[in-house]
């Protein structure tokens, strides 16, 4: 035994060894691997502020392997004079910030090009140009606000049907629990799609795309884990639990649509307009009727209606102020990522539910059961054109 | 309110130098782009001891020179294609192709009549030529006797008709033969003379540095925005001569408009009437024309294309104008 393991210890000792060695070597001279052409230089924009009139102010990463000198900057056509701290020549991985003492018109588009020190372009566009918010107690309490109207409000409008919901036969609770599976599966799309597009906004030696999904799984299976535990104790979840969990999921999602809302505020991609508000209200309204669902068979406290429609929305003002202040590209696209392992997870427990017979259900190809999943998902994709973020 | 562009800042310097003509000229310092505070720009200077704008403005290479036994004067010239890293605007380097090491090529001057001989070497990595405008036999038109990288060619033919001249390689891909920097100035002088007169040549050009066939960066003599910081000298009431080139690549046309002032154009140098007497002219790829004028007023005043973005992108400058 302990021959065998003095054995394993020397050849990992030796595998390390010659590890350390290749790598010496490699990155020693003259191996042969040098690379002849010029540098790939990689900068990336990750955002564009207006703090004032007449300032614009750029925050840059260098996701390349190379340095990258950025020499010239052109605003709208026009070799502008520039300001870049901490140093022109950005390291790998490395981050600056430009300011540029520009007139930028209020309302309109500008476009900003770095050159670098080889001739190399890297653009970026201020699509309409607003003040930059700052964190004021005003701007917090108005993004806030937001934040609540389009999570908060309309999860406990869609909570607040159930005295309604509580007159249907089990079809007609069935047809309600596919439904919530349908704009659940909905909701896992969108959210990782949202996921993907701000991983691609990151610079790419941080490979996100490959994080999201690895971070969808992992949270798919911890939560599985979790609940086969749970189940393995208590013999079935209860409804309010595959409630709360459904909530938990979808509250995950909001978080990303409150980011994404804050965070095109900020920057003047979208107004803060009615229109906007209604979108959403209209869109989560059928995320409290899913909430709502698995709560038909059992018997919940008024308290408790509060509590999910907290745990579903209120999410979204936390969004919405992290997008609003703070906003950072990879760390929503892995929250998001989490959020869609929560959703795709409670599609497998409302889908138990509604499927297996032992726990009530009426298996799979029922008509009402069909029929609710492909109304969640119309429903869902509808409400969804009236969103303009 | 920003501190002032440097369109709004020069021309707030041409107002104040003209509302005290006659007396003393306005610290060059007080340019505001020279700072970096803001405006239109580099905020940098090109390193020192590269090509310089300003020696080239004034350079005439007449060859060396010898009599043929015929009489005829022989002027002779050795071209290098050389590929070369040049600074076009503080801090950006271009991979060029040059003659001779830099870019636009030597500005070859002689009279009409005078036989020119240029040795040409291809010391570059792609094959190039060198055509002429002018009179000239099929052979030694730089079009059909392709010299690749290591070989030679000897171009030899009489300079004729007298007037503003260009030379370009003329090996395909065309545009990009130009546009990386193959092209110079070529002048013969009327077999009279000129009256004489302060002469800058000024070759208008491009460059395109992201290869997306669009110029980044604008100029006259390649650097942007050199004359604006080190503005050509002039004296009230002198004759002053520019020879313009234009050998914008990607742009159709390309333009020069003088501040406070109006020129004589002899368009293509070619006649010794001026044609027109205007503040702005406009020139489509390989148009030049010889343009002359005096300055009434000492003081800073600019020029540039007045197509506002090539201006903004680089291509502007100033005449620094002193009393006699």
């Amino acid at each position: 035994m302990s021959r065998t393991r003095s054995a394993g210890l020397i050849g990992g000792s030796v595998v390390i060894v010659l590890l350390v060695g290749l790598l010496a070597f490699l990155l020693g001279r003259n191996v042969g691997l040098e690379r002849a052409a010029p540098p790939i230089e990689e900068l990336t924009i990750q955002r564009i502020e207006l703090p004032q009139a007449g300032l614009v102010r750029l925050n840059l990463v260098n996701g390349g392997v190379d340095p990258v000198t950025v020499s010239q900057l052109m605003i709208d056509d026009a070799i502008w004079a520039f300001d870049i701290k901490p140093d022109a020549t950005i390291g790998r991985l490395g981050r600056a910030t430009i300011e540029i003492p520009y007139p930028w018109v209020e309302g309109e588009a500008h476009e900003i090009v770095l050159v670098s020190s080889t001739g190399v372009t890297f653009d970026a566009e201020i699509a309409v140009a607003m003040p930059t918010p700052q964190a004021t107690a005003g701007w917090f309490w108005r993004l806030g606000l937001l934040g609540f109207y389009i999570g908060v409000v309309p999860v406990a409008l869609g909570l607040a049907t159930y005295p309604f919901l509580r007159g249907l036969g089990s079809r007609g609770i069935n047809f309600l629990l596919a439904l919530t599976v349908g704009l659940l599966v909905f909701l896992a799309i969108d959210t990782l799609t949202e996921a993907l597009e701000l991983a691609s906004e990151v610079p790419e030696t941080f490979e996100t795309s490959i994080l999201v999904w690895i971070v969808t799984l992992a949270t798919v299976f911890g939560l599985l884990a979790v609940t086969v535990r749970r189940r393995a104790r208590s013999g079935t979840l209860s409804p309010l639990a595959i409630a709360t969990l459904i909530a938990f999921g979808i509250g995950l999602h909001n978080l990303g649509e409150g980011l994404a809302v804050g965070a095109a505020l900020a920057t003047g991609a979208v107004g803060l307009g009615t229109f906007l508000v209604v979108g959403f209200t209209l869109h989560n309204i059928t995320e409290g009727i899913g909430i709502a669902a698995p709560l038909l068979r059992g018997e919940p406290r008024i308290s408790h209606f509060g509590g999910l429609a907290l745990l579903a929305g209120g999410p979204a003002i936390v969004g919405t102020w992290i997008g609003g202040l703070v906003f950072s590209p990879f760390w929503g696209a892995l929250a998001l990522a989490v959020g869609t392992g929560a959703i795709l997870q409670v599609v497998y427990e409302v889908g138990r539910l509604v499927t297996r017979t032992e726990t009530g259900g009426v298996g799979l190809w029922r008509g009402e059961v069909l029929a609710g999943a492909a109304v969640g998902v119309l429903v869902m994709y509808a409400t969804a054109l009236v969103v303009p973020a | 309110m920003l501190k002032g562009g440097a369109l709004a800042g020069a021309a707030a310097l041409g107002g104040n130098a003209l509302s005290k003509a006659g007396q003393q000229l306005q610290p060059r310092a007080e340019v505001p782009h020279l700072h970096g505070a803001g405006g239109t720009g580099p905020f940098k200077d090109i390193q020192p001891g590269g090509f310089d704008p300003t020696a080239f403005a004034t350079e005439f290479d007449r060859g060396r020179v010898s009599q043929l036994p015929s009489g005829q004067t022989l002027r002779e010239y050795d071209f290098v294609a050389i590929d070369k890293e040049i600074e076009i605007a503080p801090g950006v380097w271009y991979p060029a192709w040059t003659y001779n090491g830099r870019v636009p090529g030597p500005t070859i001057r002689c009279t009409e009549g005078d036989r020119i001989r240029v040795n040409f070497r291809n010391g570059g990595s792609h094959p190039h030529t060198i055509h002429f405008h002018g009179f000239h036999p099929a052979n030694m038109d730089g079009v059909f006797e392709i010299v690749d990288p290591g070989r030679q060619f000897v171009y030899e033919f009489d300079a004729e008709p007298f007037g503003l001249h260009l030379y370009h390689c003329h090996t395909t891909p065309l545009k990009r033969h130009i546009h990386k920097g193959l092209y110079g100035a070529f002048i013969v002088d009327p077999a009279a003379g000129h009256e004489p007169a302060r002469e800058y040549v000024m070759v208008m050009n491009g460059f395109d540095t992201n290869f997306d066939a669009e110029n980044e960066f604008y100029a006259v003599n390649t650097v942007a925005f050199h004359y604006m910081r080190h503005p050509l000298p002039a004296v009230v009431g002198e004759r002053i001569r520019l020879y313009v080139v234009n050998l914008l690549e990607f742009d159709l046309i390309n333009s020069l408009h003088l501040h406070a002032n109006f020129f004589h154009v002899y368009r293509t140098g070619t006649t010794l009437e001026p044609g027109e007497f205007t503040d702005t002219l406009m020139f489509c790829q390989g148009e030049r024309h010889v343009l002359e004028f005096e300055f009434r007023h000492p003081g800073q005043f600019m020029f540039h294309a007045h197509q506002s973005e090539f201006a903004e992108l680089g291509w502007m400058g100033l005449f620094d104008v002193t009393d006699a």
